[in-house]
């Protein structure tokens, strides 16, 4: 994908100054720039919310659904013609809220896309109520006494489901997100990647500077193909840890397992009906 | 009315626990009365549970084509006690009932005519009480005066996959309950006069579920997600079935949320998707249905009614979701509603689903019912010849944009990765290109573009289809499943001055219906509801007001006898 930065002058971007949805956006840019995906080959898919809107930004093809419905079609889009690359982003509302059942399922099913969520532990679009990842006692006009959920973990839950690949970033580090984006995108099967992203108008207790000193990056000696440590790394939360948490190798995707593309890779678009083999089957019905 | 006779056939009705195996019998028994040459109908009852409580199968031998549910039961074969009392109000002093005496001691009167007919012991003579329903199968063969190599071989044919012992046994269960009955017959006055048609010979024996599954697949329908949920389950399993062989993509979504936002995404990205489900199921799919209205991207819904609100009854019948699927969805867009009453109609029109959606990127449904999807009967072979899938995507060139603003209100559909341009589809208000707007002006253009394609969906509506004659006096109108029952009814009630309209597309409604109620002295509807939902929508469309509604909203669809006697104290 080209850089694009310069065409993107015309575009009225709907987020506030400051915002960690920039940060994401260009870092993604710049990866799939880096990886050579053409426009073409990419379809973007997302849901609702600020962090959904990033679609918009991109000259590619964009799938912009409903609230939290953003894997769904991922995952139908990607078994319907596996050529093309696949990346279902939208915050953490969007996911593991209104879509957190899909978000289960679809680490099950296991299909070859990316889901980069953006996670600023608060709802932008409806200004400013908890979101599944906001931290207890986070106060807001809604929650008036305080979160008092235990907040969600996506990547315990993820990694509890044997995810194929799962990794937190934090938007306040560049250089670092683009690696993992870039590792997420080239892994085969589904690569969750959620994304520390402050949010500068709505919350004001998870800033850069709190995630920055809340965070801290796996080291070279860890092994993120071993599930129960991921596990346990998952769960830590007085230090965020950052990086690639977990890898599970060799799994089939759902493509794979759909049973269709074993001899005929060719999309579903492409797919003509063996009318011969139609009558076949209706003739059985006449049960001689 | 509708005694047994050459115009009616026999009825014959099997009633046992859940998980007793009358649908083995059901199955078996149709092959059999198929090949022997005669047309056959079957449809079930039955409650929502996998073991025990009564559930009833009921088939019609005849010679002419007989394909309506009737309550008049002619044979009754009760595997267990409870059987008689269940089906107390079907059945006459004409009923023969097949059964072991022993259980049914005080369930049957003495005007009854029973034939004892030792099921269990029998089975267990042959090793195990499961072959009972074999015994039965024998049993009716026998009363029924087939011969008995017919049965043998349809029997082996039937568990063919089975081991030889199971093959064997079963083969001598058969034989048993045959030779069980046969001296009864012979001897007894019983008579069953039904005449064999060669014609079944070249028929299939399909249903419900298999013609809507089959003409899916001759529409193209290369992808289905959907959740599990009577009584659409059927057309699921078939095309899981069949998915291998015809590169289908089956898909058991989490909920009907992701399927059908999983078939949205399939068709987008160049696939011909369904997705399979009831009441409910839908209930949770209509933001779905809302956004594929936006996105102008085709779906197709087979929607396959059951009695609600909510769960209601989960195994039975109604027609009372017409205005769900009419008015489901926030906002405004187009849509197609066809409502298949013969088996041949819901294949053909399946298959038509498919083109149409994608020729005018709306959802096409296709609203079927249990006793559509659950119904047996013998029909012609399906013929492909007329069954072309016409794709309407188009290869896309650089610049190109998914909403351009057109004379027909129809942008042709790119799909990504097939040409150089890029397809941006969004469920917010978008520009032609498909980004997101709120520029006021352009939202009004896109809404009107988007309704506009109605005006287009009307040049290919169906007329309704006249039953009798052109010069009737009384018009029974009828929608969906109901065709063949509302049909036998009116035809025996012998009056030329009664005719029949049924509709299989009753959304958007073609405007000759008007001429033909407007030229009817009276009118009656017959729908499978509370409200007559349909006399509703007519009386939107047109301002016309049907005279008699017959309802019926119980659990059961209508019998043809029952409705002939509603029909002719109305007529």
């Amino acid at each position: 994908m080209k850089n694009e930065k310069a065409n993107m002058d015309d575009i009225d971007i709907a987020w506030c100054p400051g915002c960690g949805n920039f940060g994401i956006l260009n870092v993604l840019k710049k990866t799939l720039y880096e990886l050579e995906i053409k426009p073409e080959d990419l379809v973007l898919v997302s849901g609702i919310g600020q962090a959904a809107k990033i679609p918009h930004y991109f000259r590619t093809n964009i799938f912009n659904g409903l609230h939290g419905r953003a894997l769904p079609p991922a995952t139908a889009i990607k078994a319907s013609n596996p050529s093309l690359t696949v990346i279902a982003e939208s915050g953490d509302g969007d996911m593991y809220g209104e879509g957190g059942n899909h978000f289960i399922h679809t680490i099950r099913r296991n299909p070859n896309i990316t889901n980069i969520v953006h996670n600023n532990m608060v709802y932008g679009l409806t200004k400013g109520q908890a979101s599944p990842t906001s931290q207890i006692g986070f106060k807001t006009p809604v929650q008036v006494a305080g979160v008092f959920l235990e907040p969600f973990n996506p990547l315990a839950v993820a990694i509890s489901l044997d995810v194929s690949f799962a990794a937190r970033a934090y938007i306040g580090d560049a250089e670092q997100t683009r690696e993992i984006f870039k590792k997420a995108i080239t892994h085969r099967g589904y690569a969750l990647v959620d994304v520390f992203q402050p949010c500068v108008t709505f919350n004001k207790l998870n800033t850069y500077q709190w995630f920055k000193d809340n965070t801290y990056y796996l080291d070279e000696s860890y092994d993120c193909h071993n599930r129960d440590h991921a596990f346990s790394k998952a769960t830590e939360v007085d230090k965020l840890p950052l990086g690639i948490f977990y890898i599970s190798p060799d799994k089939s995707t759902f493509e794979d397992n759909v049973g269709i593309y074993d001899k005929d890779d060719s999309p579903l678009f492409r797919h003509e009906l063996d009318y011969q083999k139609l009558e076949t089957l209706i003739e059985k019905f006449l049960l001689t | 009315m509708l005694t047994p006779n050459e115009k009616t056939g026999i009825s014959i009705v099997l009633c046992g626990q859940a998980g007793q195996g009358i649908q083995t019998v059901e199955r078996l028994l149709t092959r059999i009365l198929k090949k022997a040459g005669y047309n056959v109908f079957a449809t079930k009852e039955y409650m929502s549970r996998v073991r025990g409580g009564m559930n009833s199968t009921e088939i019609r031998v005849s010679e002419r084509p007989v394909n309506a549910f009737i309550n008049r039961i002619d044979i009754l074969v009760s595997l267990n006690k409870g059987g008689v009392k269940h089906l107390q109000e079907r059945i006459s002093s004409e009923t023969i009932i097949l059964g072991e005496k022993e259980i049914f001691a005080d369930e049957v009167q003495e005007e009854i005519r029973f034939i004892d007919v030792p099921f269990t012991k029998i089975a267990f003579d042959v090793g195990n009480k499961i072959y009972s329903n074999t015994v039965a199968v024998g049993a009716l063969t026998g009363l029924l005066g087939l011969k008995p190599k017919t049965t043998l071989n349809s029997v082996r044919q039937f568990f063919s996959e089975k081991s030889d012992d199971i093959i064997n046994k079963n083969l001598e269960a058969a034989e048993k309950g045959y030779e069980a009955t046969v001296k009864t017959a012979k001897t007894s006055n019983i008579k069953l006069n039904v005449g064999d048609n060669s014609a079944v010979n070249s028929q299939i024996l399909i249903n419900g579920a298999e013609a809507i599954g089959l003409g899916a697949i001759a529409g193209g329908c290369n992808f289905v997600s959907s959740y599990p949920m009577s009584p659409s389950t059927g057309v699921l399993v078939f095309l899981a079935q069949n998915s291998r062989n015809f590169r289908v993509i089956t898909e058991q979504a989490e909920d009907e949320i992701a399927a059908i936002n999983m078939a949205i995404g399939a068709w987008y990205a160049g696939a011909r998707a369904m997705v399979t489900t009831s009441g409910g199921g839908f209930a949770l799919m209509t933001e779905g249905l809302s956004l594929a209205g936006m996105l102008e991207t085709p779906i197709v819904i087979h929607l396959a009614q059951r009695p609600g609100p909510a769960t209601g009854l989960p195994t039975r019948t109604e027609q009372a979701d017409l205005e769900l699927a009419v008015y489901a969805g926030h906002g405004e867009f187009p849509r197609i509603i066809f409502a298949p009453g013969t088996l041949e109609d819901g294949f053909y029109l399946t298959q038509k689903a498919f083109n149409l959606a994608d020729k005018f990127h709306v959802p096409v449904f296709v609203l079927t019912d249990q006793y559509y999807i659950d119904t047996y009967y013998c029909t012609e072979s399906f013929d492909l010849k007329n069954c072309n899938i016409e794709k309407h995507f188009v290869e896309t060139s650089k610049g190109y944009r998914r909403y351009e603003l057109t004379e027909s209100g129809i942008s042709p559909r790119g799909i990504p990765g097939f040409g150089q341009g890029l397809v941006c589809v969004d469920s917010d208000e978008h520009d032609q290109e498909g980004h997101i707007t709120e520029d006021l002006g352009l939202r009004t253009k896109m809404v009107d573009k988007r309704l506009k394609k109605l005006e287009l969906i009307k040049e290919e509506i169906m007329p309704p289809e006249l039953i009798g004659l052109d010069d009737y006096k009384n018009l029974v109108i009828c929608w969906g499943s109901t065709i063949n029952i509302v049909s036998e009814a009116v035809n025996s009630l012998d009056r030329r001055d009664t005719s029949v309209l049924h509709f299989s597309q009753v959304y958007p409604l073609h405007d000759d219906f008007v001429n033909l109620l407007n030229k009817a002295d009276k009118t009656v509807i017959v729908e499978s509801n509370a409200t007559g939902q349909f006399s509703r929508l007519l009386r939107t469309h047109a301002d016309i007001k049907v005279d008699h509604r017959i309802l019926k909203y119980n659990g059961l669809s209508f019998a043809s006898d029952e409705l002939a006697q509603k029909l002719d104290s109305v007529l």
